[in-house]
């Protein structure tokens, strides 16, 4: 072997080194072929600490060989190899710890890309944004996780005490109603309350300006709610705010007079406007989208985004923090930059339907521009009390 | 009175006792998390709990516990009776299908219950054509929750009734036909005395699930204490006062415990003689043949049948529309390996603690059966935060590991496995191990010679059982589990949280499948026969 040079490379990798480049040899006995070194990645249950990795990129060239010399093992020693090797000391941590309640099937290809395009490894724990915020509290500051990913502000709420001051570059990158006042969390996409309507019934123009106008007796029948729908728990709790508690009260017992038809979430009240089986319906914005690309445009249900705007017009957020006890606040912070960046954005548009919150980057094509809903200017924090919410659906008879 | 020998009168071997009571230590620690938490906010707590709505949340989950309750021991006891003692036909699948309840997770069970069969879903989209009805009468509410409660509980009381009915010694049942009883009285007066405890126990079990139970309660909407427990971590990350309704949960089950043992009485259930394993009496149900086995199929088809072919439609119309379901192999080995160990650990726990319950009987022993079932009472999410606690302040080596997930099923499963290899002990004569003492061999060679070879087949019936839980368990599994572990059970929630029902289908219809196997294996092989355990009882 000649002209090994290998700067800052300790004994043992070398010994290794040497041992895995004879076999390298016999394989590429037809010509040079490179190989790195990987890093290695035992350990993965351990608390990720901040690791300096050497990344050792060897390139093997055998000198003037006939292929027809290259017979046994014995004679591969005798082959003059020439080996280049350079170090790269990556300075990186290479993990990262990742609560999320948003779900898998969402996430998970976006987080793969994170991974692919930056060497992060991201551990990830899924379960309800609740419970992940349940545990995180009882955690404390012995909390494995390193950034909180919530399906709602409510739960990245209660756990405001855990959460770290997010950068600048971060919290500047959304509209200030799309995070926490102290910039403690940051909104990742927004998902619209809207109203879904059967298109070979009504046209929109015909639709009630605001969402008083379906407490007339002629909606009688006619319209679907998910009471027990935590976006919708969240819609009363924005009436309660903008409205009082009175009003809200009343806006739900018109609802109630009018029986509507209870389904219990927002998917199958699409299904059921598409099926002319109610005129209306009270839901999130994107599950129209998933029905049409399923369905193609043919399916007779659109979205109506209340003329008048107000809380029938709220748009909620999911939301990401970073711990105060992360242990590796730099790729935290990368991976809520990952999120926010324009490409990120765009394949959350794209993907899951939702709204991009970062100015500039386009909704996905068919969805109606952020810009053209009159959404209430309610601070997300205000929204927290779904509990008041639930009470007061209980008291209109609307849960059990 | 218990019939006690020198061996019983003794104190328990240290070998015994130390690790009963390690276990029951490690078992308490979620009530001593909730008494903990709950402490920490007294003053909101006593307005809270004083309010008229938790009465009426009491009242609610007390309605649901009592009717599932009756019902589903009353459904448990009869299919049972017909599968063991009647010439009803195709029985061998009637017991496979029967059965298959305990596998589906709720949660699976009250999403297809309420796709099928609300207003116009898709039993209604069925009917329409031929029959004219738009609309199907709503299943939200108690009959929604008291059906599917029912149909997914029965084989609780199913499973160890019918094992208590094949080991029942029939001579007994002869005796009574012969002098005269009629087939009715004599299975009031002789069979249902003798299948108490058996029955009894699965009635327990059936009533705590009900208690326990989140995924069937919320989606048909019955607001339960498990309900609100849940309500208040999701809408008010209320720790403290979960804690606290969670206490009161806890409490009632050491109540409903009570009851149990009240009705298990003092009798004895082994046989006195050697016995004989017979075949039982076959009462000919004669006209009753047809509608018998009309029951049994449609409640096959309602729990097993109708949701079966309700994941395989999703299965086909979301592959028609392209839909991926990703890849099951790893979640689906994750689920294996979990369910192996965790039915290995409950086994191992379970053996000492129930040899120490059945041959030490005492108020240690007492308490320490009825802390065993704390953990089934309560909602998993509950017990899977006050295992965050436990791990985080005690175990944190072990925290977000296995072993802490290994540990969280025992403490939510322990009363099953515990429950199988009890009876087993309960049957065995324990002059059987005293005379192998008299004849001189040490305490060990009497377990390793006589009482596990004998109680080998509800030891085997009991980590059968830990498996099939342990398969479906979701709360503890998110909340404990290591970082990017998934299990059938998980990715399955997660389809269904996102409602991509053929991905949702698809792994549920794997899970169901996968922990059939098992099922049916300890069913093939029947109740276990394992030596003299011919039973009667004496009072």
């Amino acid at each position: 072997m000649s002209n090994a040079t290998t700067p800052r490379l300790n004994r043992r990798r070398l010994l290794g080194f040497s041992a895995a480049s004879i076999s390298t040899v016999a394989l590429a006995a037809c010509g040079g072929r490179p190989e790195g070194s990987r890093p290695s990645t035992a350990a993965t249950s351990a608390p990720a600490e901040p690791q300096v990795v050497e990344k050792v990129v060897t390139v093997e060239k055998i000198k003037e060989v006939p292929v027809e010399k290259v017979v046994t093992v014995d004679k591969i020693k005798e082959i003059p190899v020439e080996v280049e090797k350079r170090v790269e000391v990556v300075k990186t941590p290479q993990t990262l710890t990742l609560y999320s309640g948003r779900s898998e099937k969402l996430v998970s290809p976006i987080l793969k890309a994170f991974e692919k395009s930056t060497g992060i490894d991201i551990r990830v724990k899924y379960a309800k944004s609740a419970a992940l915020a349940a545990t995180l509290m009882e955690e404390g500051d012995r909390s494995p996780a390193d950034v909180f990913y919530a399906q709602d502000p409510g739960a990245l709420g209660s756990v405001e005490s855990l959460l770290d001051k997010l950068p600048e570059g971060l919290t500047s990158r959304v509209p200030a109603w799309a995070q926490n006042p102290n910039g403690l969390w940051v909104g990742i996409t927004g998902r619209a309350r809207t109203v879904v309507y059967n298109t070979e019934k009504h046209k929109e123009a015909d639709l009630p300006d605001d969402m008083w106008g379906f407490t007339e007796p002629s909606w009688k029948g006619r319209i679907g709610w998910a009471p027990t729908n935590s976006s919708f728990q969240t819609m009363v709790t924005a009436m309660r705010v903008l409205w009082g508690e009175a009003k809200a009260e009343e806006w739900l017992r018109g609802i109630q007079a009018n029986e509507p038809i209870v389904y219990p979430k927002n998917t199958p009240q699409v299904a059921a406007a598409g099926a002319g089986e109610i005129d209306v319906g009270f839901v999130n914005h994107y599950y129209l989208h998933r029905a049409l690309a399923e369905k193609g445009d043919s399916f007779p249900a659109r979205n109506y985004h209340v003329r008048s705007g107000g809380a029938g017009a709220l748009i909620m957020v999911s939301g990401a923090g970073i711990l105060k006890t992360a242990r590796n606040p730099e790729t935290s912070a990368k991976l809520l930059t990952y999120l926010l960046s324009d490409s990120t954005q765009k394949n959350f548009a794209s993907t899951t339907y939702e709204y991009p919150l970062v100015p500039g980057v386009a909704e996905h094509k068919g969805v109606t521009p952020l810009a053209a809903i009159k959404h209430p200017s309610v601070s997300l924090a205000d929204l927290a009390d779904i509990k008041g919410s639930q009470d007061l659906l209980r008291k209109v008879g609307a849960l059990a | 009175m218990p019939l006690t020998t020198s061996l019983e009168r003794g104190r328990a071997p240290l070998a015994v006792s130390v690790p009963a009571i390690a276990v029951t230590l490690v078992l308490l620690a979620p009530i001593a998390y909730l008494v903990i938490r709950a402490a920490g906010s007294a003053d909101s707590l006593i307005p809270f709990l004083w309010r008229p709505r938790i009465g009426a949340v009491a009242l609610r989950t007390f309605a649901l516990v009592v009717s599932v309750t009756v019902s589903a021991t009353i459904l448990g006891t009869a299919i049972a009776w017909l599968l063991t003692r009647t010439n009803l036909p195709w029985r061998r699948a009637w017991i496979l299908l029967t059965a298959i309840p305990l596998v589906i997770p709720s949660f699976v069970y009250a999403l297809v219950i309420t796709t099928a069969l609300s207003p116009r879903g898709l039993v209604q989209k069925m009917l329409e054509p031929a029959l004219g009805i738009t609309e199907l009468p709503s299943i939200y509410g108690f009959p929604g929750a008291f059906i599917s409660l029912t149909l997914l509980t029965y084989p609780y009381v199913l499973l160890p009734t019918r094992a208590a009915l094949t080991n029942l010694d029939p001579a007994m049942e002869e005796a009574s036909r012969t002098l005269g009883r009629g087939t009715l009285k004599t299975f009031t007066s002789i069979t249902l005395p003798a299948l108490r405890p058996a029955t009894a126990a699965g009635a327990l079990l059936v009533a705590l699930y009900t208690l326990s139970d989140f995924g069937a309660v919320s989606l048909l909407r019955w607001e339960t204490f498990t309900y609100a427990i849940f309500n208040q971590y999701e809408a008010a990350f209320d720790r403290a006062l979960a804690a606290a309704l969670s206490l009161v949960l806890a409490i009632t089950a050491i109540g409903l415990v009570g009851i149990e043992g009240w009705t298990r009485g003092r009798g004895r259930y082994h046989s006195i003689g050697p016995g004989s394993p017979q075949i039982g009496l076959t009462h000919n149900l004669k006209h009753w043949r047809w509608p018998a086995t009309g029951m049994i199929a449609i409640i096959s088809f309602a729990t097993t049948i109708g949701p079966m072919a309700v994941l395989s439609y999703w299965i086909v119309q979301g592959a028609m529309a392209g839909e991926s379901f990703g890849d099951l192999g790893e979640p689906l080995l994750n689920s294996l390996t979990t369910a192996l160990l965790a039915a290995a650990a409950l086994t191992a726990v379970a053996f000492p603690l129930a040899l120490f319950i059945v041959r030490y009987p005492g108020k240690l022993s007492a308490m320490i059966e009825r802390t065993t079932y704390i953990g089934f009472a309560l909602p998993g999410i509950t017990v899977a935060i006050a295992l965050v606690f436990l791990g985080v302040h005690i175990l944190y080596p072990i925290y977000q590991t296995l072993l802490l997930l290994i540990i969280a099923y025992t403490v939510l499963f322990l009363p099953t496995t515990l429950g199988s290899i009890r009876s087993g002990i309960l049957q065995l004569n324990p002059r059987i191990e005293e005379a192998a003492r008299t004849l001189g061999k040490t305490r060990l060679q009497v377990l390793l010679k006589i009482t596990i070879p004998l109680v080998r087949g509800s030891m085997f019936a009991g980590a059968a059982m830990a498996f099939l839980l342990t398969m479906k368990e979701l709360p503890a599994t998110l909340v404990l589990g290591p970082m990017d572990f998934r299990t059938l059970a998980t990715v399955t929630w997660a389809a269904t949280s996102e409602s991509f029902f053929a991905s949702a289908a698809a792994s549920s219809l794997m899970l169901i499948v996968v922990t059939a196997v098992p099922l049916a294996l300890i069913l093939s092989r029947g109740p276990h026969r394992s030596g003299p355990q011919v039973t009667h009882q004496t009072s």
